[in-house]
C-alpha cells in the first residue's frame, strides 16, 4: 500500500514546526497523490508503482549500527542516521545549525514530492556561510539502516553569502527497505561559489527522490556533480535558477545502474538574467535490464540575452535489455543566445576493446577502463581531491560487483 | 618460435587466408610483403585474436602453445604484440595509465611483480627519450589528437615497454616521414636479440632498409607465393607484384 492515507496517521499539530503551512502542503499532496506516469514530469519514472509494495511509516527513533557506512575523512562531517541528525557522530561546525523550522518555503504545489517533504520533514540542517568567508569542505552524510518501511524526509538549506565559498560532499548510503525523500534549498548570493558533490549509494531495496532547488545571484557559481549508484529507484531532480547576470552553473551527473535498477536525472535550468552560462554533461551507464532517464530543460527568459547554454547527455548500454529514455528540451524566448544540446546512445566500441585486450588487459578490466573513460567528462567539475577519490572508488568497484 | 601451418581464415564468408605456412625462429625478423588485399593485415589480426575472423583450418603454435585457442590478452601475456596499422583513439584514457595498466596486466599474468607509478614513469620517460617523442606524450589521452606519425611512435613506445617476444608490425611505416621511419626502425632494432622475433608487414621496401629482415615472404591472394633473403625485397621494389599470383 502506498497511498496517501499514511498521512492520516500523522498528527500535524504535534509535530515540530507545527504550522498551517505543513497542513496545507499535506492537503496539496493528498489532493495530487503520488506521481504516476500520467504526470508529464514523471512520465518515464513510475514512482507510485515502485512504492506499491511499501507500507510507509514515519520513522521512530533508533540507533542502528551504521559505522561502516560513514566515509573516513579528516573533514568535518554532519551525519544523519535514519533521517535524523546524529549529534554524537557529527562534528560541530560554526556554519551548521540543526533545523528548527522544517517547512520548505517553496512548496508551491507543483512538485508533489516537495509538498510531501514540506508536510512531514522532521529534521535537516542549515548551512550558512557568511559573505566573504570560505566555509571549507563539509561532508553531509546520510546513513540508513532500517527494517521498517520508513519514509525519511529531511530538508536542508545551504546559503553562501556574497563572495563566500563552500564545498559540500554528500554521501547517501543505506541498508534495508525505505523511502528517502530529500529536499535541499540552495541560495548563492552575489559572487558566491558552491561546489556540491553527491554520491547516492542507497540500499538496493530503497527508493530515493532528491530535489535540489538552487538560486544563483549575480556572478555566483554552482559546480555540481551527482552520481546515481544505488537504490531500486532513484530520481535526482535539480531546478537551477540563474537570477543574476554572469551567474554560472556546471550541473553534471552520471548514473551507474545494473540489474533492474531505475535511475532518473531530471534538471531544469532557468536563465532569468542576461550573460549567464550553464553547462551540463550527463552520462548513464546501464547494465542488465537497468533503465535510465534523463530529462533536461533549459529555459531562457526573454530578457536573458547573451545566454550561453550547453547540454550533453550520453548513454552507454552494456546489455541489449538496458534502456535509456532521454528528453532534452530547449525553451528559448530571447533572441541573442547560444544554446546547444546533444544526445548519444551507444555500446562499448569493439575496436577499443580489442586494442586494450591486445595489450594484455583482461576483458573485464578493459571494459571498466572504457566505462571510466566514458564518465570522464561528467566528472570534470569534481576538483576536490576527497570527493574525487570517493567517486573513483565507487566507479572502480562497480564492475567488480559482478554487474557486467 | 612461431609456427604457422596450413592456416585458412575467412571474414564474412570470404576466404582471405588460403593456407599459410610460415615459421619464424627465435631471434629472426621476417618481412611479409604483398599487394593490397593479399591478406597481410588479416594475418596479423588472426594472430593477435581480433574478433570477426573465422579460422577455418590450420594451426598456429607460438613457443609450442596453441595461439588460436587463447584470448587476445593471453596472447599478449604470452609475448605477442601487434603494432596497429590504425592505432585506436581512447578519449578519456590517459596514455600513462593505459600503458601502465597494460604492462602490469602482462606482468601479473607472467607472475612478475607490478610496477608502481614511480618506477613505471622512470621506465616510460627513458623509452620516450630514446624514441625522441615529446614529453607530454604520456599525459595526453591515448592517440587522441595525435598526428599519424605520433600514433605510430606511440605503438613503438608501447612495444618498447611491453618487451614482447613476437612483434607483429602491421604497415607501421605507412604515413611516416623518413625521420619518423628511422625512429620507429630504431625502436624495433633495439629489441632485436635471441629472444625477440618479428613479422614486419609492409607494402613498400623502404622500411626494410632500416629494419633489415632475415627472410622476406611474399603474400598474394592469401598464400605465401615466394620466400627469400633481404634481396627479394629489392627485387619486388624493382619489378612490382605483378605476375606473382601465378608463381
Amino acid at each position: 500500500m502506498s497511498d496517501t492515507e499514511f498521512l492520516d496517521r500523522v498528527d500535524f499539530a504535534a509535530r515540530t514546526g507545527n504550522d498551517p503551512h505543513r497542513v496545507k502542503a499535506a492537503e496539496t499532496f493528498r489532493a495530487h497523490g503520488w506521481p504516476t506516469r500520467a504526470d508529464e514530469a514523471w512520465h518515464y519514472t513510475d514512482l507510485k508503482a515502485s512504492l506499491r509494495s511499501f507500507d510507509l511509516t514515519l520513522p521512530g527513533q533508533g540507533a542502528p549500527d551504521v559505522g561502516g557506512m560513514i566515509p573516513r575523512t579528516a573533514m568535518p562531517k554532519v551525519i544523519f542516521v535514519n533521517g535524523r541528525f546524529d549529534e554524537s557522530l557529527s562534528d560541530s561546525s560554526r556554519f551548521v545549525r540543526r533545523f528548527d523550522d522544517h517547512a520548505s518555503a517553496r512548496a508551491d504545489g507543483t512538485r508533489p514530492l516537495v509538498s510531501l517533504n514540506t508536510a512531514v520533514a522532521n529534521d535537516g540542517i542549515r548551512i550558512d556561510v557568511p559573505g566573504g568567508t570560505d566555509g571549507g569542505t563539509l561532508f553531509l552524510v546520510s546513513v540508513t539502516d532500517t527494517p521498517c518501511q520508513d519514509m525519511l524526509a529531511p530538508f536542508h538549506r545551504i546559503a553562501v553569502g556574497a563572495a563566500g565559498s563552500l564545498t559540500v560532499i554528500e554521501v547517501v548510503r543505506g541498508a534495508g527497505r525505505y523511502m528517502h525523500n530529500v529536499v535541499t534549498e540552495i541560495a548563492l548570493a552575489e559572487g558566491a561559489v558552491l561546489r556540491h558533490y553527491r554520491l547516492q549509494d542507497e540500499s538496493i531495496d530503497a527508493v530515493n527522490v532528491t530535489t535540489a532547488l538552487v538560486d544563483l545571484r549575480e556572478d555566483a557559481r554552482y559546480e555540481a556533480f551527482t552520481l546515481n549508484y544505488g537504490a531500486k529507484l532513484s530520481r535526482y531532480e535539480a531546478h537551477v535558477t540563474l537570477s543574476g547576470p554572469n551567474a554560472a552553473v556546471h550541473l553534471n551527473a552520471a548514473q551507474l545502474l545494473a540489474g533492474t535498477q531505475h535511475g532518473d536525472i531530471t534538471t531544469v535550468v532557468a536563465h532569468r538574467a542576461p550573460h549567464c552560462a550553464s553547462r551540463q554533461t550527463v552520462k548513464s551507464v546501464l547494465a542488465g535490464s537497468a533503465r535510465g532517464v534523463f530529462q533536461g530543460r533549459i529555459e531562457v527568459a526573454q530578457w536573458a540575452q547573451k545566454t550561453d547554454g550547453y547540454q550533453m547527455n550520453q548513454a552507454l548500454l552494456l546489455s541489449p535489455d538496458a534502456e535509456i529514455d532521454s528528453k532534452p528540451e530547449l525553451e528559448i524566448f530571447a533572441d541573442d543566445v547560444k544554446c546547444s544540446h546533444g544526445a548519444t546512445i551507444g555500446a562499448i566500441d569493439p575496436e577499443q576493446m580489442f586494442y586494450l585486450r591486445s595489450r594484455g588487459i583482461p576483458e573485464a578490466e578493459a571494459r571498466a577502463m572504457l566505462i571510466r573513460a566514458f564518465l570522464d567528462e561528467a566528472l570534470e567539475p569534481v576538483t576536490d581531491d576527497e570527493a574525487r577519490s570517493i567517486f573513483e572508488a565507487a566507479i572502480d568497484v562497480w564492475w567488480q560487483k559482478g554487474v557486467l | 618460435m612461431l609456427e604457422i601451418k596450413g592456416l585458412t581464415a575467412k571474414i564474412d564468408d570470404k576466404e582471405i587466408l588460403r593456407g599459410i605456412d610460415l615459421t619464424v625462429p627465435d631471434g629472426e625478423v621476417h618481412a611479409i610483403m604483398g599487394p593490397n588485399g593479399a591478406g597481410k593485415s588479416t594475418l596479423s589480426y588472426v594472430l593477435s585474436g581480433r574478433e570477426g575472423y573465422e579460422v577455418t583450418g590450420g594451426s598456429v603454435l607460438f613457443n609450442g602453445r596453441d595461439l588460436l585457442a587463447i584470448e587476445p590478452e593471453e596472447r599478449a601475456a604470452a609475448g605477442v604484440f601487434l603494432a596497429f596499422q590504425y592505432p585506436v583513439e581512447l578519449p578519456g584514457v590517459g596514455n600513462a595509465n593505459f600503458i601502465r595498466t597494460a604492462l602490469n596486466a602482462v606482468r601479473r599474468a607472467r607472475g612478475e611483480p607490478e610496477l608502481d607509478a614511480v618506477a613505471f614513469l622512470k621506465e616510460a620517460r627513458s623509452a620516450i627519450k630514446a624514441l625522441k617523442m615529446p614529453d607530454d606524450m604520456l599525459k595526453r589521452n591515448v592517440n587522441v589528437g595525435f598526428s599519424g606519425g605520433e600514433k605510430k611512435r606511440n605503438e613503438i613506445l608501447q612495444m618498447a615497454l611491453l618487451k614482447p617476444a613476437l612483434a607483429l608490425l602491421d604497415e607501421t611505416d605507412s604515413g611516416l616521414d623518413i625521420d619518423a621511419l628511422k625512429i620507429v626502425a630504431d625502436g624495433v632494432n633495439a629489441l632485436r636479440g635471441p629472444r625477440f622475433s618479428a613479422l614486419v608487414i609492409t607494402h613498400y621496401q623502404r622500411l626494410l632498409d632500416h629494419i633489415v629482415p632475415d627472410r622476406v615472404h611474399v603474400l598474394a591472394a592469401g598464400q605465401i607465393v615466394r620466400s627469400g633473403g633481404p634481396e627479394l625485397a629489392l627485387e619486388l621494389e624493382a619489378n612490382g607484384y605483378a605476375g606473382l599470383e601465378a608463381a
